[in-house]
C-alpha cells in the first residue's frame, strides 16, 4: 500500500514530483526559496496549484483545502506549533479532533483520558489540564504529534521540527517518530540538518528552484552529494559587478552581541565602496544583526565603529544620524508606508533636508522625490501617487529612494531584490554597482546565493546568530556557502 | 494627506443640503443670536476634535476627554476663587489638561498598554475622583474678573472666534506642513515602518495625548467662563460627539488617513442637528438617532469608496 502523490507545474513550483509511502520517514531538503514551503501549503491545502494532482491512497483528490486535508489524515507540525496558548491541551488536542454542532455538550473528564492517552502515545506525560502558554517549546510539538495521532494521520509533515530543541530533546523526538513510523505513518521531514537528515530519514528528495533535483535512498548518498544536489547550478544571470577602488573602512562590529536579537560576538568591517554580502538560512540572525546595529534591538556587548569612531546607537534616529540606512525585508510590511504618496515616503526618513525650521517645504520635496524617482527609474505618471499603486519592484526603489534621500555612509540591505521581477532586480543591482562606486560602504543580505556571489566584494556567512565564517569574491562557491552555512565545513 | 477631497466634498454637501432645506422651512435658524449660541454650544467639541483627530490619525483614540473636560473647568474656578489672577486660573486649567493627557500618553507610549484600556481607566477614574472631590458640588460664586475673561459679553465671542480660528488653522497646517505632522500619518498608517524609518513613534503617540489634553483644557476654561456656576459633571458623553465628528469627517479609525477640515466639517454637520430638529418642529429626542445614523452612513459610503479604490489599485 503506497501513499503516492504527485504534482506538475504549481506555482513556484515547477513540475515538482514527490511520492511518500506508508512507514517511510522521507526528508525534504533544499536551499531558501527551493519550494519546501510551497509544497507542504498544497498538501496541507493551504494553497491551490495550478496543474498537477495530488493523490493520497491512491485517489486523487481534487479541490483541496485545509478541512479535506484533514479528514485525509494529513497533519503538519510547524517549528513554531500553532496551537492556542490559553487554552489548557486537553482542549487544544480537542479542538483538533472532535467535531459537532455549536451546541453539543462537552465531556471534560473523555477530553482530558484521551488528551492523556494520546500523549503516552507519543512518549510523554504531560498533565492535560497545563495552559499551552505554560509548556516547553518540546512539550507544544508533543502535543501536535498527539493531535496528529489522534487524528489517525496517514501523513505527517514536520517543519524544521528540531530548529528550537536540545540534543537529548531530538533524541526523544526520534523515538516518537519511530512511534509515528510503526503505526503505519509516512513522514516528511524538513530540516536544514543533514547529520540529523541521515539519522532519521529513509528517503531524501532534494528541491532546488521549485523543481524536483532528485530522490536517494538515505544510505547511499552523503553530505557533499547533497550539498552538491542543493546548490548545483551557475550563476546564470549576468551581474553588473564592477571593481571600484576601495576606501578606508566604514563600519566595523566588534564582538557584537544582543540576548534579545540572539546574536553572539559578531565581527565584520566593510570598507567605501565594497559590498559585503551576508548569506545564511532563514533564521541564522542576519536581519537580527542588521537590526542592532540600526538600533531597533540593544547590544548587550560589543562595539559598533564607524569611519574610526566608537558609536552608540540607541535608536533608528541615532543610525541615520550616523549615516547608516536600512532598507529592511518585507516592503510592505515595514519599507514603505503604503497610503503616503511617493513624495511623503521617499522624504519619510530625511524630513530635515526639506524643510526649514521644521516646516515642509513641499517644493524641496518634490524635487527630492523627482530627483529619485528619475535615479531610480520609478516608473509612476506622478511623485503624488500613493506608494501602494506601485508594483513590488518600484515600491522596493521607493524603498531605497528613502534610504539614498539621507546620503547614508553605510547602506544595509536586506533581501533587496526578493520578490521583484527579473527586470527590476538587475536595475536594483546595477543602483548598488553605482552607489559602491560612489563610496558608499553596501552590507547586502540574501537568500539567494547567485546573487551574493555575483554583487558581493566579500561574503560573511552567519550561522545561528554568529559569523561561521568569512569569504572573498574569488575563493566563494555555493558549496562552500552554503557547507558553512549549515554547519559542515567542506 | 491625500490630495483628493471626496470625503470633505461629501460632508460639505450634506451641510449645505440641511442648510437649504432649513433656509426653506424654518428661517429663524439663520438669525445671528442662533448661530452664535450654535457656535458657543460646539466650540468645546470642535477645540477637543482636533486633537481627537491627531489622536485617531495616529492610530489611537482617547475616551477620557469628557473627564478631562470636567476637571479643568472645576480647576479653573478653583485656582479662580483663591483669589490669583485669572490669567493664571485658565493656565491652570490648561496645564491640568496638558497633565492628564500627558499621563494617558506615556501609559499608551512607554507602558504599552492599549489606549482604548488605558483612557477608559483614566475615563472613569477622574470622573469618580472629581466626584469625590467636590461631593458633587458646583464651583459658584466665580470673581468678577472670571465671567468672560473679564471681557463684555460681545466681545467674548469675538475672542472665542479668534481663538478656534487660530487652532483650526495651526493644527491643519501643521498636520500638512511639520515633520511631525507627516509622522503623524507615517505612524498611523505603518507604525512598524514609520519606527524603521526612524521616527521616534513613542514620543508621538505621547505628544498627541497631551496636545489633545491642552486642547480640552483650552475647551474646558473658554467653556466655563461662559456661565455663573461651573458644574461638576461637565461633558458626560462629550467624548462620543467627539469621536463622532471626527469619525464622519472622514478620518479612518484605524488610523492614516484623514484631514482637518474634514474634522470642522464632520462638527458642523453634528452640531447642527439638534437645534436643527427643534426649528423643523421634530421631537429633540430625535437627535442621537438621528446623529447615530449619520455615523453610520458616513462609515458605510467609507467602506464602500474604500473597496472600490482597493479594486482600481489592483487593476
Amino acid at each position: 500500500m503506497g501513499i503516492t502523490k504527485s504534482f506538475a507545474g504549481v506555482r513556484a513550483l515547477r513540475g515538482v514530483s514527490f511520492e511518500l509511502r506508508a512507514g517511510e520517514v522521507h526528508a525534504l531538503i533544499g536551499e531558501n526559496g527551493a519550494g519546501k514551503s510551497t509544497l507542504i501549503k498544497v498538501m496541507t491545502g493551504a494553497v491551490t496549484p495550478d496543474a498537477g494532482t495530488l493523490r493520497i491512497a491512491g485517489r486523487v483528490v481534487t479541490d483541496n483545502d485545509p478541512g479535506t486535508a484533514r479528514t485525509l489524515g494529513i497533519a503538519a507540525i510547524y517549528q513554531q506549533p500553532a496551537l492556542f496558548a490559553h487554552l489548557t491541551v486537553a482542549e487544544n488536542i480537542a479542538l483538533a479532533l472532535e467535531s459537532g454542532g455549536a451546541w453539543r455538550t462537552v465531556d471534560w473528564s473523555a477530553r482530558e483520558r484521551r488528551a492523556k492517552e494520546l500523549i503516552a502515545r507519543a512518549g510523554a506525560a504531560i498533565q492535560p489540564d497545563r495552559l499551552v502558554s505554560t509548556l516547553s517549546m518540546p512539550e507544544q510539538q508533543i502535543v501536535e504529534i498527539a493531535k496528529a495521532i489522534g487524528a489517525e494521520a496517514k501523513v505527517v509533515i514536520m517543519d524544521e521540527p528540531t530548529a528550537s530543541l536540545t540534543e537529548t530533546e531530538v533524541s526523544s523526538l526520534f523515538r516518537v517518530i519511530g512511534v509515528l513510523k510503526s503505526g503505519g505513518a509516512g513522514i516528511i521531514y524538513i530540516s536544514h540538518r543533514l547529520e540529523e537528515i541521515s539519522t532519521i530519514a529513509d528517503r531524501i528528495t532534494v528541491l532546488r528552484d521549485g523543481e524536483t533535483i532528485g530522490t536517494r535512498d538515505a544510505g547511499e548518498v552523503n553530505r557533499e552529494q547533497l550539498i552538491a544536489m542543493m546548490v548545483g547550478r551557475e550563476v546564470a544571470a549576468v551581474y553588473p559587478k564592477r571593481d571600484v577602488p576601495l576606501g578606508a573602512v566604514a563600519l566595523e562590529l566588534r564582538g557584537l552581541s544582543g540576548r534579545e536579537a540572539g546574536i553572539r560576538d559578531v565581527s565584520l568591517r566593510v570598507r567605501q565602496g565594497e559590498i559585503l554580502g551576508i548569506a545564511g538560512l532563514v533564521g541564522s540572525g542576519r536581519t537580527q544583526l542588521a537590526e542592532t546595529v540600526f538600533g531597533l534591538t540593544p547590544a548587550d556587548s560589543g562595539e559598533i565603529v564607524l569611519n574610526g569612531a566608537d558609536v552608540r546607537i540607541e535608536s533608528p534616529a541615532d543610525a541615520i544620524a550616523h549615516g547608516i540606512g536600512y532598507v529592511p525585508e518585507d516592503r510592505r510590511q515595514h519599507g514603505v508606508v503604503l497610503e503616503l504618496p511617493i513624495a511623503a515616503n521617499t522624504s519619510l526618513s530625511s524630513l530635515d533636508r526639506v524643510s526649514r525650521q521644521g516646516l515642509i517645504d513641499s517644493a524641496a520635496e518634490q524635487a527630492l522625490a523627482e530627483r529619485y524617482v528619475t535615479q531610480l527609474r520609478v516608473k509612476t505618471p506622478t511623485v503624488d501617487a500613493a506608494a501602494g499603486t506601485l508594483s513590488g519592484g518600484n515600491q522596493q526603489k521607493v524603498a531605497l529612494a528613502r534610504w539614498l534621500a539621507t546620503e547614508p555612509k553605510v547602506l544595509i540591505l536586506d533581501e533587496p531584490t526578493q520578490g521583484v521581477d527579473v527586470g527590476s532586480k538587475s536595475e536594483i543591482h546595477g543602483i548598488m554597482m553605482d552607489l559602491a562606486a560612489g563610496g558608499m560602504a553596501i552590507v547586502m543580505i540574501s537568500s539567494e546565493l547567485p546573487e551574493v556571489l555575483g554583487m558581493s566584494d566579500r561574503i560573511v556567512v552567519m550561522r545561528a546568530g554568529s559569523v561561521a565564517g568569512e569569504l572573498s569574491r574569488a575563493d566563494a562557491t555555493q558549496e562552500k556557502i552554503l557547507s558553512m552555512a549549515l554547519g559542515h565545513p567542506v | 494627506m491625500r490630495k483628493r477631497y471626496g470625503r470633505e466634498l461629501s460632508v460639505a454637501a450634506s451641510i449645505l443640503a440641511l442648510a437649504l432645506v432649513l433656509a426653506a422651512l424654518a428661517p429663524g435658524y439663520f438669525s445671528g443670536e442662533n448661530l452664535a449660541d450654535l457656535f458657543l454650544a460646539n466650540m468645546p467639541v470642535l477645540l477637543i476634535a482636533l486633537g481627537m483627530n491627531m489622536v485617531i490619525l495616529t492610530g489611537q483614540i482617547d475616551i477620557s476627554v469628557g473627564s478631562m473636560f470636567a476637571i479643568c473647568g472645576i480647576v479653573a474656578g478653583v485656582l479662580s476663587k483663591t483669589g490669583m489672577p485669572v490669567a493664571c486660573a485658565v493656565l491652570g486649567g490648561v496645564a491640568a489638561g496638558v497633565g492628564m493627557g500627558a499621563v494617558n500618553g506615556a501609559l499608551v507610549a512607554y507602558v504599552r498598554i492599549p489606549s482604548i484600556v488605558v483612557t477608559l481607566a483614566t475615563m472613569v477614574a477622574l470622573r469618580d475622583g472629581l466626584r469625590w472631590a467636590t461631593q458633587g458640588a458646583w464651583v459658584s460664586d466665580l470673581p468678577p474678573g472670571f465671567q468672560w475673561l473679564g471681557l463684555s459679553q460681545g466681545s467674548y465671542p469675538v475672542l472665542i472666534a479668534c481663538t478656534v480660528v487660530i487652532f483650526v488653522a495651526a493644527t491643519g497646517w501643521g498636520l500638512r506642513h511639520l515633520a511631525a505632522g507627516r509622522a503623524v500619518y507615517a505612524t498611523g498608517s505603518n507604525a512598524e515602518a514609520a519606527r524603521l524609518a526612524g521616527i521616534d513613534t513613542n514620543r508621538l503617540t505621547f505628544g498627541v495625548f497631551a496636545v489633545t489634553g491642552a486642547l480640552t483644557g483650552i475647551a474646558a476654561v473658554l467653556n466655563s467662563v461662559r456661565f455663573n456656576q461651573i458644574p461638576s459633571n461637565a461633558g458626560l458623553g462629550l467624548e462620543l460627539k467627539v469621536i463622532a465628528a471626527v469619525v464622519v469627517g472622514g478620518t479612518a479609525i484605524t488610523g492614516g488617513s484623514g484631514s482637518t477640515a474634514g474634522t470642522v466639517l464632520g462638527v458642523i454637520l453634528l452640531g447642527m442637528i439638534g437645534p436643527a430638529l427643534t426649528f423643523l418642529g421634530v421631537s429633540a429626542y430625535w437627535e442621537q438617532a438621528l446623529q447615530g445614523a449619520i455615523i453610520l452612513a458616513a462609515v458605510i459610503v467609507e467602506a464602500f469608496r474604500e473597496r472600490a479604490e482597493k479594486r482600481v489599485a489592483r487593476a
